[in-house]
C-alpha cells in the first residue's frame, strides 16, 4: 500500500516536472526569439532604414523605405483581393450553407489552406505574370489575397455562427427578409470578430516570403504603380540576410524587427478587439 | 394510447358572434421522420387572447410557430394542412413569408433584443418596412414603448444599448418592437417563463390590454398564467389536439380526462 502511493507521487512529480520542463522550454524559444530580434533589430534600426532607399553595395547607410512602401501595397492589394471572397464565402457558409456545396466550399478553403505557398506563388506566377510579361505589385497581391482567402473565410464563418439563432428568428419575425437580417443584425453583432479574423488573416500573409519571390520580385528603387516589381520587407530581410556583406545583414535583422513589431501589433489589437466579446447579444 | 377518434376536437370554441382570425385545418408537421402535429384543426378567434397548453414536447411550441411561418427556417420541417388568416392562405407557392410575418408578430421565450440601442430596436421592424421620417419613427417608438408598459422606464435612454436593460425590461422591449409593425395577431411562446413574479405579472397585464386591439397566441407551462390571461384554452399532448374551449370551462370541467390530468398536476 505505502509502495503504491509512494509510486504515484513519483509519476506525479516525473509528470508535472515534464510538463513544466516543456512549458519553459516553449516560452524560453518565443523570448529568446523575441529577445534576439529585437536586440539586433534595435541595434541596427535608425531612421534612415524607414525614409531611404537602399544604399549600393560597399557605401554605408540606406533604407528600406520601399520596401516598407511595397509592402504596404502587397497588403492593400491582398486585402481588396481576399478580404471580399472570404466574408463572402464566410457568410454564404453560415448563413446559408447547407448540403454538399456548403461542405465542398468548406473542405476547399481547408485544402487551400494547406497548399504550400510556394505553390501559390508558381500559379500566380504563370496566371498574373506572364500574360502580364514582368513580376508587379498586382501578382505579388494576388497571391497574397488568395493566402488569405480561408482564414478569412473560415474565420468569417465561425464568428457569424458565435450569434445566436434567437437574434435571427428576431429579425425574420418582424419581417425581415433573410439578407436584412444578415446584414443589419448578424454581421453587426459579430463585426468585432469577423473584423480580428479578417486582421489576422492579413497578418498572416504579411511576413509570407515565397509566394513573392516570383510574382512581385524585388525592386532597389521605388516602385510606382502597381505593374511594377515592387520590394518588401520579407523579400528584402531574404535577400540581404543571404548576401556577404555585413552591412546588408544588419538592415535584415532591423527589418525583421519591423515586420515582427507589425505583426504582433497586429496581434496584439485582434486580442484587444475581442476582450470585451466577440459577438455581441443577450 | 389515445384512440384519434376521440381525440377530433371541434376546432371552433369562442362564441359564434366572434369572428375568425387564424383558421387551422387538419395541420400536420413532421421534423425529418418524427411527427411533431398530427391532423390539428383550431380556430384562433379575433381580439381574444388563446393559450396553448401541455406538457414540453407535446407541440404547443410547433404549432405556435406554423402560424408566421417560423418552421420554414428549420431544416428537414415539413408542413402539411390548411392554415389561412382573414381567409388568406399562410402556406402556398404564392404566399411570402415576409409580408405575412409583418401580419403575425411573435415575441419569443428567451427576450432577444438585438445589441443596439433601445430606439433602433423598437424601430427596426418599421426602418425594414421602408419608414425613414424620424419624426414617424420616434412616434412609432414612443406610442409601442408605452403600449409595452415600458416608456417611462426607458425614456430617458432610448440611446442606450438594450442589453442595459433587466430581463423583465428586454422582454418588455421585444413585445414593443413586435407592435411597431403593427401585426394582426402577436404570437407569444412562453414569454415570461424566464421573469420573476413582479415583471410577469406587467406581462399579463400587457396581454390583458392589448387584446382589444390584437388577437393573441400565448404558449405557456403556467396553469395559472393561461387561467389568468386567455380566454380560450387548448390542451396539447403528444402532438394531437386533446381538448380547446373557453377558459374557464376547461379549467373548472374538462371534458377529457388527459386535459384533467393535467391540469391537476397529476402528471405533466
Amino acid at each position: 500500500m505505502n509502495a503504491t502511493y509512494r509510486h504515484r507521487r513519483r509519476v506525479e512529480r516525473l509528470m508535472f516536472g515534464a510538463t513544466a520542463g516543456a512549458t519553459v522550454a516553449t516560452l524560453g524559444v518565443l523570448v529568446f526569439l523575441l529577445g534576439y530580434i529585437a536586440w539586433q533589430g534595435a541595434t541596427s534600426l535608425s531612421w534612415s532604414f524607414f525614409t531611404a532607399l537602399p544604399a549600393p553595395v560597399g557605401e554605408a547607410g540606406g533604407g528600406m523605405a520601399n520596401a516598407i512602401v511595397g509592402s504596404a501595397k502587397l497588403l492593400l492589394t491582398a486585402a481588396l483581393v481576399g478580404i471580399p471572397v472570404g466574408f463572402l464565402g464566410g457568410v454564404y457558409l453560415a448563413e446559408y450553407g447547407r448540403g454538399s456545396l456548403a461542405s465542398c466550399v468548406r473542405y476547399a478553403a481547408d485544402v487551400l489552406n494547406g497548399i504550400p505557398s510556394i505553390v501559390i506563388g508558381i500559379t500566380v506566377y504563370a496566371l498574373v505574370v506572364i500574360p502580364i510579361g514582368h513580376f508587379s505589385t498586382l501578382a505579388g497581391g494576388v497571391a497574397l489575397g488568395v493566402m488569405m482567402v480561408p482564414v478569412a473565410l473560415r474565420s468569417t464563418e465561425e464568428f457569424l455562427r458565435l450569434v445566436p439563432d434567437s437574434l435571427r428568428e428576431a429579425a425574420l419575425a418582424l419581417g425581415a427578409p433573410r439578407w436584412v437580417t444578415i446584414v443589419r443584425v448578424v454581421i453587426p453583432a459579430a463585426s468585432r470578430g469577423i473584423t480580428t479574423g479578417l486582421l489576422l488573416s492579413l497578418a498572416r500573409v504579411a511576413g509570407e516570403t515565397a509566394p513573392l519571390l516570383f510574382t512581385a520580385l524585388n525592386n532597389r528603387f521605388w516602385s510606382p504603380g502597381w505593374l511594377q516589381p515592387t520590394a518588401s520587407l520579407p523579400v528584402m530581410i531574404f535577400t540581404y540576410a543571404i548576401a556577404p556583406y555585413e552591412d546588408w545583414h544588419r538592415q535584415a535583422w532591423a527589418a525583421g524587427l519591423v515586420l515582427l513589431a507589425l505583426v504582433l501589433g497586429t496581434n496584439v489589437l485582434a486580442r484587444f478587439l475581442l476582450r470585451s466579446g466577440a459577438v455581441r447579444s443577450a | 394510447m389515445l384512440d384519434p377518434a376521440l381525440t377530433r376536437v371541434r376546432p371552433s370554441a369562442a362564441a359564434a358572434d366572434v369572428p375568425v382570425k387564424i383558421a387551422v385545418r387538419e395541420l400536420v408537421v413532421h421534423y425529418g421522420a418524427t411527427c411533431a402535429l398530427e391532423a390539428v384543426s383550431l380556430d384562433v378567434p379575433a381580439h381574444r387572447v388563446t393559450a396553448l397548453i401541455g406538457p414540453s414536447g407535446c407541440g404547443k411550441s410547433t404549432f405556435l410557430r406554423c402560424l408566421n411561418r417560423m418552421n420554414d427556417h428549420i431544416p428537414g420541417a415539413r408542413v402539411g394542412g390548411q392554415v389561412t388568416i382573414d381567409g388568406d392562405p399562410i402556406y402556398g407557392p404564392e404566399v411570402d413569408p415576409v409580408a405575412l410575418r409583418r401580419r403575425i408578430g411573435m415575441v419569443f421565450q428567451k427576450s432577444n433584443p438585438f445589441p443596439k440601442s433601445v430606439f433602433d430596436n423598437v424601430a427596426f421592424g418599421p426602418r425594414v418596412h421602408g419608414e425613414r421620417d424620424p419624426v414617424r419613427l420616434s412616434e412609432i417608438t414612443e406610442r409601442t414603448l408605452r403600449q409595452a408598459a415600458l416608456w417611462d422606464e426607458v425614456k430617458d435612454r432610448l440611446d442606450r444599448s438594450a442589453l442595459e436593460l433587466s430581463g423583465g425590461q428586454q422582454q418588455r422591449l421585444c413585445i414593443a418592437r413586435a407592435l411597431a409593425v403593427e401585426p394582426e395577431v402577436v404570437l407569444m411562446d412562453e414569454p415570461a417563463s424566464a421573469l420573476d413574479p413582479i415583471a410577469t405579472a406587467k406581462i399579463e397585464e400587457l396581454i390583458h390590454e392589448l387584446k382589444s386591439a390584437y388577437t393573441i397566441v400565448i404558449v405557456t407551462h403556467n396553469m395559472q398564467q393561461a387561467a389568468r390571461v386567455s380566454d380560450l384554452t387548448a390542451y396539447f399532448y403528444l402532438g394531437r389536439l386533446i381538448e380547446f374551449g373557453p377558459t374557464e370551462r376547461v379549467f373548472t370541467n374538462p371534458t377529457r380526462p388527459e386535459t384533467e390530468d393535467y391540469i391537476t398536476g397529476r402528471f405533466g
